[in-house]
Parts: C-alpha cells; structure tokens; sequence
C-alpha cells in the first residue's frame, strides 16, 4: 500500500449497516498491512461533534476512505466544516463493495474509469 | 454530544505504536486490539510500522506499545501506555482508565441518528424545517437550511427525508437508498414511499385519516366502554403507515397541524430575518471599545 496516501477506516460501530464479515477483512488486511491508517469508531459521530481530526484528514492532501455511500461520506464531512477536497479522494463503499476491492482500492486508489 | 459545533471535552487520541523503543504486536494481537478498541467508540492512528511517533493535531494522545524504552515517547510529550502483557480487554480497560484520569469524553451513549443535507440536491424550501418535530433543522446567517441539534433528532426516524420534494435528506445509518446516502434515481423521486407530498402527510389524506379513525374509534369503543380495543384499533393504523414509511409511532402520534406548521415557519422566518438585522446593525454601526475587547 501507498505511504503518500492517507487511510481512514470508519468501523461503523453504532449501526449494523456494513457486514461484519467486511470490516473484519478490510480492517485486517489494513492491520497487517504496515501503512499508515486512522480507524474511527463511527464517521457518524465524529461529523455531528465536528471533530477537528475530520478537518485535519480533509486537509492533507489525497485521501482513501473505507466507508459507505460516497454521496454520504461526502456530506458527511461537509456537515463538520471539513469539505473533502474535489480531486484526490476515493471512498470505498463497505456496504456494497467486496471486502477483497475495498482493501484493492485502498492499496491502489480507483481509476477516474471506475469512480462513479 | 450537545449540538452542532462543540465539542464538550476533547477526546484522547489513541495512537497504536510500534516504532523505535517498542516490539511490534502479532497480527493478531493487533487486530484484535483495534477490533477491541473500535467496538468501545475510541479513534486509533497506526502510524506505519517502525516509524516514529508525531503528534498528528494538537488532541491529547495516548501512545499504546509494547515498550522496552519508550523515553523517545514520553520525550515527545506523549502519554505512553506498555501493553506487553495484556490481551486486548486488558488493554480496553486500560485506555477507558486514562481516558477517564484525564477527564476526556468517554466515546459512546448516543447512537449517531440525524440528517444529513445533499447540498448538490437541496434547494432551500424549508420542508424539512417545518416538518420536523424536534428543533434539529435551523437557517445559517446566509438563511440556508442548516442540521443545528443532531442530538434532538429522533433515532431511527427518516420522516423529514420522506418530506424532502428532491431526496437530498440522508441518514447513512439508514437500510434502504437513496436516503442511507446511495445515488438518487428518476425512479426514486417518483416512488410514493420515498416521497411523500407535506400537504398529505400533515393536512391530508395520512393525518386527516389517522384523527378520523381515532375518533371513529373513541366513540365506537366508547359505548362498548373497552378502552383496550380502542387502542388497538390505533395501533393498527398507526402499523399500517409505519409499515409504509418507517416513521416511529411516536412521531405519527404527534403529527403537528397544518396550523403549527405554518406557525413553525413564520418563526423560522422571523428569526432569519432578525439574525440578519443584528447582522447588518452591526456591519453599519461605528465599533466602540467594547467590541475591541478594550
């Protein structure tokens, strides 16, 4: 995985929304993995505190979410006063997505082709 | 939590360490430690391994490692915490004792339920404002609708995003798209159960229906005089909409009127309106000392 590239890993712990089998294999691959990574407990959360990391994260530079919904990380974000940048950010959707294209996509980032 | 825009302590930032003075974790020790720590609501930075430790903001940090030496942590002004002998609840609990020596916030207690504004989406007509029940929706100073007190919001109920005519109203903890945050389709604006015209939902077809059958109700089971089956009788109607929407029978239960709809919006507008007077008194007005902080 990339060292130039910030990680974050929302657990979604206060909701049972991602499939537990997701997390468990993303967060792994992340743990074994070496880089660099910021796991929160609940995006959710840290957006109505506007928790000041959530600023900090969306201020430095090219960033890979394992998340949900793009449109929801995004506004998410928003909400805390931390507005993601318009170029540099993936987010990938542990709702939906493969646990195996989550962890792919944080390691190599997703194509302009491929983001929707 | 206490509304938007504070934060009523800081939390500690838990950094899992294994750079320079400290022996690294097994994989499964470490997972399971995140795992450990994730579930109980605490934020954890893994720095890349054997790297050295930098303080990433100016939160209070708690260094977790497997020391042999970890002068080079506490040099830094880093509260270090050897976890060499513990299994991950050890460790748990250690963190929830620091976290608390400190007097930072304990992470959990409130399950995180409120909207969230597609901005891309929402064109400012306020529905969402003078539908809600619960003070969460407010207008900003450059009268845009705003989310203000996340914390009032009512867990688990999505009625404001049925009431929003764009779909631009999320709750991502939500099952079903487009309001868990998934992309909005044609189909989804026209789906009778994500959209829900206020018109009918308060001053219509659902609230006029809910207050005849209750009244129904009360005199039919009135004269049998068995309260029970009158409440029964409510329950089944309020089952059929929750059914269909969603929304808490709480929230049906106190549905406000087409009138203190009306009413709740002339306040919101009222208090735009003198938000933004003070706001230009001010900008017209000469400064005094008192605004210089003299």
């Amino acid at each position: 995985m990339s060292n130039d590239t910030r990680i974050l890993y929302c657990h979604c712990v206060y909701a049972k929304v991602i499939p537990d089998e997701t997390r468990r294999a993303v967060l792994a691959e992340l743990s074994a993995s070496g880089v660099a990574f910021d796991a929160v407990a609940d995006l959710c959360e840290m957006s109505a505190r506007k928790d000041p990391a959530l600023k900090r994260l969306a201020g430095s530079g090219a960033v890979r979410i394992a998340a949900c919904f793009p449109r929801a990380v995004q506004w998410l974000f928003h909400a805390a006063d931390a507005p993601l940048p318009e170029t540099g950010v993936d987010v990938f959707n542990m709702r939906d997505e493969a646990p195996a294209d989550v962890v792919a996509g944080l390691s190599e980032g997703r194509t302009s082709e491929a983001r929707s | 939590m206490s509304g938007k825009g504070r934060l009523d302590k800081d939390r500690l930032r838990v950094v899992l360490y294994e750079g320079p003075g400290a022996a690294p974790l097994a994989d499964e020790a470490r997972f399971e430690t995140l795992v450990a720590l994730l579930e109980d609501g605490h934020q954890v930075t893994r720095p890349a391994a054997g790297t050295a430790v930098a303080a990433a903001d100016d939160s209070q940090h708690l260094v977790l490692g497997r020391f042999d030496d970890a002068s080079a942590v506490n040099d830094a002004g880093f509260q270090s915490f050897d976890i060499s002998d513990l299994d991950p609840a050890g460790v748990l609990e250690g963190v929830k004792a620091r976290v608390s020596d400190v007097g930072a916030d304990q992470p959990g207690g409130w399950k995180p339920w409120f909207p969230v504004i597609d901005y891309d989406r929402c064109t400012n007509c306020m529905q969402c404002l003078t539908f809600c029940l619960f003070d969460v929706y407010g207008v900003d100073g450059q009268q845009q609708i705003d989310v203000q007190h996340e914390d009032k919001c009512k867990t688990d109920c999505p009625a404001c995003s049925r009431v929003c005519p764009e779909a631009a109203i999320m709750f991502p903890k939500y099952k079903k798209g487009p309001i868990n945050g998934d992309v909005v389709r044609e189909e989804d604006l026209q789906n009778e159960s994500m959209k829900v015209d206020i018109s009918a939902l308060l001053g219509g077809d659902i609230y006029s229906a809910l207050r005849t059958r209750q009244s129904e109700a009360r005199q039919r089971f009135s004269t049998e005089r068995d309260e029970s089956k009158a409440l029964l009788e409510r329950k089944r109607c309020l089952a059929k909409l929750k059914k269909n929407l969603d929304i808490p029978d709480e929230v049906l239960m106190t549905l406000p009127s087409v009138g203190d709809i009306q009413d709740r919006a002339r306040r919101a507008r009222e208090k735009a309106e003198r938000r933004q007077d003070r706001s230009q008194t001010m900008k017209d007005r000469r400064p005094t000392e008192d605004d210089w902080g003299i």
